[in-house]
């Protein structure tokens, strides 16, 4: 039975501009103690996913479908059953961490609140649990940081500190989204670094999120890539990204291969008028007919007509 | 003067949705249209005194009643929505006015003008306004023209803040100097884009501020320092009518009634006004 | 206390320096512009009769009305530098006296006004918008715009001619026990509450969108401790800096409310003596409370600086 799997889940936004279908109808599993990452560029509905997962939504949004944590539906389940899910079973990690401190009180005093929610714990014990996360994600000095405030972290650093929050509990399942995309390129690294080191010591199944493809393909086992709210292909990381097969990741890989080869004409499309079949072909150099009537299915890890059994030859 | 036009399309069109604005601009026309047809609405002459008749209540006859020396107090009413609508015109015209020379030389000038001209208003918002307001009429006079002195006086200032923060940062912008590099009359397009931004936030800021002077006209004229008797105004109504309050309670109600019926109807029309013209303070859907 | 603040600090305080000096001026200059000769007035006004032709003279050289304009503000300078504000024409009193004398009558009604309706418009607006689009929240919105629309004379009037009169219930003038300060503070506190409820209401949506606040809700805690700690707490600092500028705007505001209820503060006092062309009294008042203004706003500068940590201590330790 896969650890976490996602079947078929549709998030849709009614907005005074039409209805956002920023996920449309996706389908992902992760196995227990492995690692996926969903890549694609902004917009193109992977944070969402990603909400969806911890029920994080705003109320207004319509989710169906199904998402299967350990056996359990997590979408239909209470709101007081799904907050003990997080932060202890699921916890995740959100881009610009510096945002995700409350300005006005410690970081150390978010950590213990982190620590405590869960547990019953004395206030010594959660500051020593504290202290005892931040030394384990690498923050120089834990016990001044203890009583500092956020906008005193630097980036790095506050990044750690976000870390150290989400595995109080070690949950099962990470979530991490875009870890490293407000940092410096060296201090990416050590995050990257610390991130891989914690998932192999704590045995933590990872779900990275990210449009970083050099990240995903040294953290991440397993890859899923993402195009206006669905998924066109997906596989293990080290296939996907040496051999693609579908267009659109084609052209990704070679775009960040920096040899200027991979330019696609036209842009992504707008998530209140999708286009008709599959919802790349616009921008496909190599569409046919077909691709224009009909959305394909995901057969052998893939979503396009160009591999399909019954259609078309490449 | 065309690009304000077409601006303001789209800005009418907003503001039709929302129903309290449409609710406060048609409360308002009703109110602007009983103040220029005042004369042909009023039954009665608002100072036509009528012994026999003080201190009636509200009957067939005189619809609201009378007041203590027998005037018609619907006649003085309607009158009375003359004189507020006007008065507030009038303060906010030479406000924004004001605001508007002091604000504009301030941001052109800069430097040293700019400093003593701000150091002005922040002097001048020492003041709470109402007090300020009080003591000027107190010293030159209880009149109504004082009143209107008094007030632009003291209001000039929120004008002037904002159209110096738009002087200023047109001033920074890249494109004025790029205007000027390639030797544009730098100073027409300047003031066109300075015009333009400043437009809005003024339109919703009358708007807004109406209410409050309004309110300022019947406050002062209540506590006798701005309409003067016999002159039919809320405030005065309401100052005339406080030691009848047992007797002839309507004679308190109506008034008060009507000032609060004008405010509100501004303050529906300036809330929408700002949501329309100013998305940012509007809530967005999280993607 | 930081380099970061102390800097803060002494630029407001410099600025309030300037300010106060400007505000000296124009109370001075106050005084220029009362036409016709005050003299007259006041005489005219004390005997009831016309002043002999000697006795204006008198009065104005006792005053010092003669002098030339320069002269007159090196006095004010002067009378300032010891305290002095002057003598009330009316009362022959030092005009400092008349102001603190009703200085705790003032305090008290502002005070009380305020507490209420912080009392009443912090929960409230929490709660209008946490429970956004909710009967509660349509209910305090309306509330509060029909609150900023009121003028408070009138609603003290509506108040006394209910309470007062109608029902008798309460004393509709004068000070005295708690039921003397009902009236008057329910007055002020309406239209303070509604401003109050407003902003906690914005200030509250405007949070809720912070990225810290999903995370919070992420770490699984619940939505008490979410809005209760996370949110709420955020809007503590734009909150008391406009509680405590509404003070000062109150302070002066109950200039009318005191008039309709008789409370023998300083602003029944300024209108009276605006009435009576007493100028001393006015223009004394209006600087007393422009600098206490002043005064205000400087603290709340201060308060601010020190609630709000990243002004506080200073970035990268």
């Amino acid at each position: 039975m896969p650890f976490l799997e996602i079947r078929d889940l549709h998030v849709t936004f009614p907005t005074p501009a039409g209805h956002v279908r920023a996920s449309d109808g996706v389908d992902l599993e992760i196995s227990e103690g492995d690692s996926l990452c969903l890549v694609g560029e902004s917009g193109c509905g992977k944070t969402i996913v990603a909400l969806a997962v911890m029920r994080l939504l705003p109320h207004s949004a319509i989710i169906t479908g199904r998402i299967r944590f350990k056996g359990e539906d997590l979408l239909g389940l209470g709101e007081s059953r799904m907050r003990r899910i997080r932060g202890r079973e699921i916890a995740m990690i959100f881009e610009q961490p510096a945002t995700c401190f409350n300005p006005v009180l410690t970081v150390g005093d978010q950590i213990v609140e982190a620590v405590r929610v869960h547990g019953e714990r004395s206030r010594k014990a959660a500051r020593e649990r504290a202290l005892e996360l931040m030394s384990m994600v690498g923050i120089a000095d834990p016990i001044k940081r203890y009583g500092q405030y956020p906008h005193e972290f630097s980036g790095g650093m506050i990044q750690r500190a976000m870390i150290a929050m989400a595995l109080a509990f070690e949950p099962a399942l990470l979530i991490a989204d875009e870890p490293t995309t407000s940092l410096d390129v060296t201090v990416q690294a050590q995050i990257i670094e610390l991130l891989a080191d914690l998932k192999a010591r704590l045995r933590t199944t990872l779900l990275l999120i990210t449009h970083d493809l050099a990240v995903a393909s040294t953290l991440c086992a397993q890859a899923a890539v993402m195009y206006a709210g669905g998924i066109v292909e997906k596989g293990a990381t080290r296939r996907v990204f040496k051999s693609p097969r579908h267009p659109y990741t084609q052209a990704l890989l070679a775009a960040a291969s920096g040899d200027g080869s991979g330019v696609i004409r036209g842009s992504v499309p707008e998530l209140t008028r999708l286009p008709e079949g599959c919802r790349f072909h616009p921008r496909c150099p190599r569409a046919q007919d077909i691709c224009r009537e009909a959305m394909p299915a995901i057969e052998d890890g893939v979503r396009c007509h160009l591999y399909q059994h019954s259609g078309v030859t490449a | 003067m065309r690009e304000v036009g077409e601006a303001m399309g789209p800005i009418v069109q907003a503001l039709k949705k929302n129903r309290l604005a449409v609710i406060g601009a048609g409360i308002l026309s009703v109110l602007v249209f009983i103040a220029v047809f005042a004369p042909y609405l009023a039954p009665r002459d608002p100072v036509e005194l009528n012994l026999a008749e003080r201190l009636s209540s509200p009957s067939w006859d005189h619809l609201m009643g009378t007041d203590a020396v027998g005037r018609d107090t619907l006649s003085r009413i309607i009158y009375g929505t003359r004189v507020s609508l006007m008065i507030a015109v009038v303060v906010t015209m030479i406000e924004v006015l004001l605001g508007m020379i002091v604000g504009m030389t301030a941001g052109y000038l800069g430097k040293a003008v700019d400093e003593i001209l701000m150091r002005i208003v922040d002097v001048l918002l020492a003041f709470p306004g109402i007090i300020l307001a009080l003591a000027l009429v107190g010293m030159l006079g209880p009149s109504l023209t004082n009143l209107v002195i008094a007030l632009a006086a003291v209001g000039w200032v929120r004008y002037a803040r904002i159209v110096r923060g738009s002087i200023l940062s047109v001033k920074e912008e890249r494109f004025v100097e790029s205007a000027r590099a390639i030797g544009c009359g730098n100073l027409r397009i300047a003031t066109r884009h300075i015009l333009l931004n400043i437009v809005t936030p003024i339109i919703v800021l009358a708007t807004l501020s109406m209410g409050t002077t309004i309110i300022s006209i019947a406050a002062l004229s209540f506590l006798g320092l701005g309409a003067q008797p016999p002159m039919a105004e809320w405030g005065n109504m309401l100052n005339e009518g406080k030691p009848f309050m047992e007797k002839a309670p309507h004679l308190m109600i109506f008034p008060g009634l009507m000032i609060m019926i004008t405010v509100l109807a501004f303050n529906f029309l300036g809330d929408g006004l700002r949501d329309v013209m100013d998305p940012r303070l509007k809530e967005k859907v999280e993607v | 206390m930081t380099e970061d603040m102390v800097q803060f600090i002494a630029r407001r305080l410099a600025i309030s320096i300037v300010v106060m000096f400007g505000t000296v001026l124009l109370a001075f200059f106050l005084l220029s512009l009362a036409p016709g000769n005050a003299a007259e007035n006041i005489l005219r006004a004390e005997r009831l009769n016309d002043p002999r032709l000697g006795e204006v003279e008198i009065f104005m050289e006792k005053h010092g009305l003669n002098n030339t304009m320069l002269k007159q503000l090196g006095q004010w300078f002067y009378m300032l530098g010891h305290g002095n504000l002057g003598t009330s024409f009316r009362t022959n009193e030092p005009v400092t006296e008349e102001f603190w004398a009703r200085f705790p009558a003032t305090f008290e009604l502002a005070a009380a006004s305020m507490v209420i309706a912080c009392l009443i418009a912090i929960p409230i607006g929490v709660l209008s918008a946490v429970k956004r689009n909710s009967l509660l929240d349509h209910g305090s919105r309306i509330f509060a715009l029909w609150g900023v629309s009121m003028p408070n004379f009138w609603m003290g009037l509506l108040l006394i001619l209910i309470f007062g009169v109608k029902l008798g219930w309460l004393p509709t003038f004068g000070y005295g026990g708690m039921d003397h300060l009902v009236l008057p503070t329910v007055t002020l506190a309406i239209g303070m509450s509604a401003i109050l409820i407003r902003l906690q209401r914005t200030s509250i949506l405007e949070v809720l969108n912070a990225n810290y606040v999903r995370t919070a809700r992420a770490k699984g805690l619940s939505e008490r401790v979410v809005i209760g700690k996370h949110a709420f707490r955020n809007t503590l600092i734009p909150m008391v800096t406009v509680i405590g500028i509404q003070f000062a705007h109150l302070l002066a505001g109950v200039v009318i409310v005191e008039q309709i209820f008789a409370w023998p503060g300083i602003g029944h006092f300024l209108v009276d003596s605006i009435n009576a062309q007493d100028y001393p009294v006015v223009q004394g008042f209006v600087l007393m409370i422009a600098l206490f203004f002043v005064i205000c706003n400087l603290l709340v500068d201060v308060l601010y600086a020190y609630l709000d940590p990243r002004i506080r201590y200073e970035r990268g330790r």
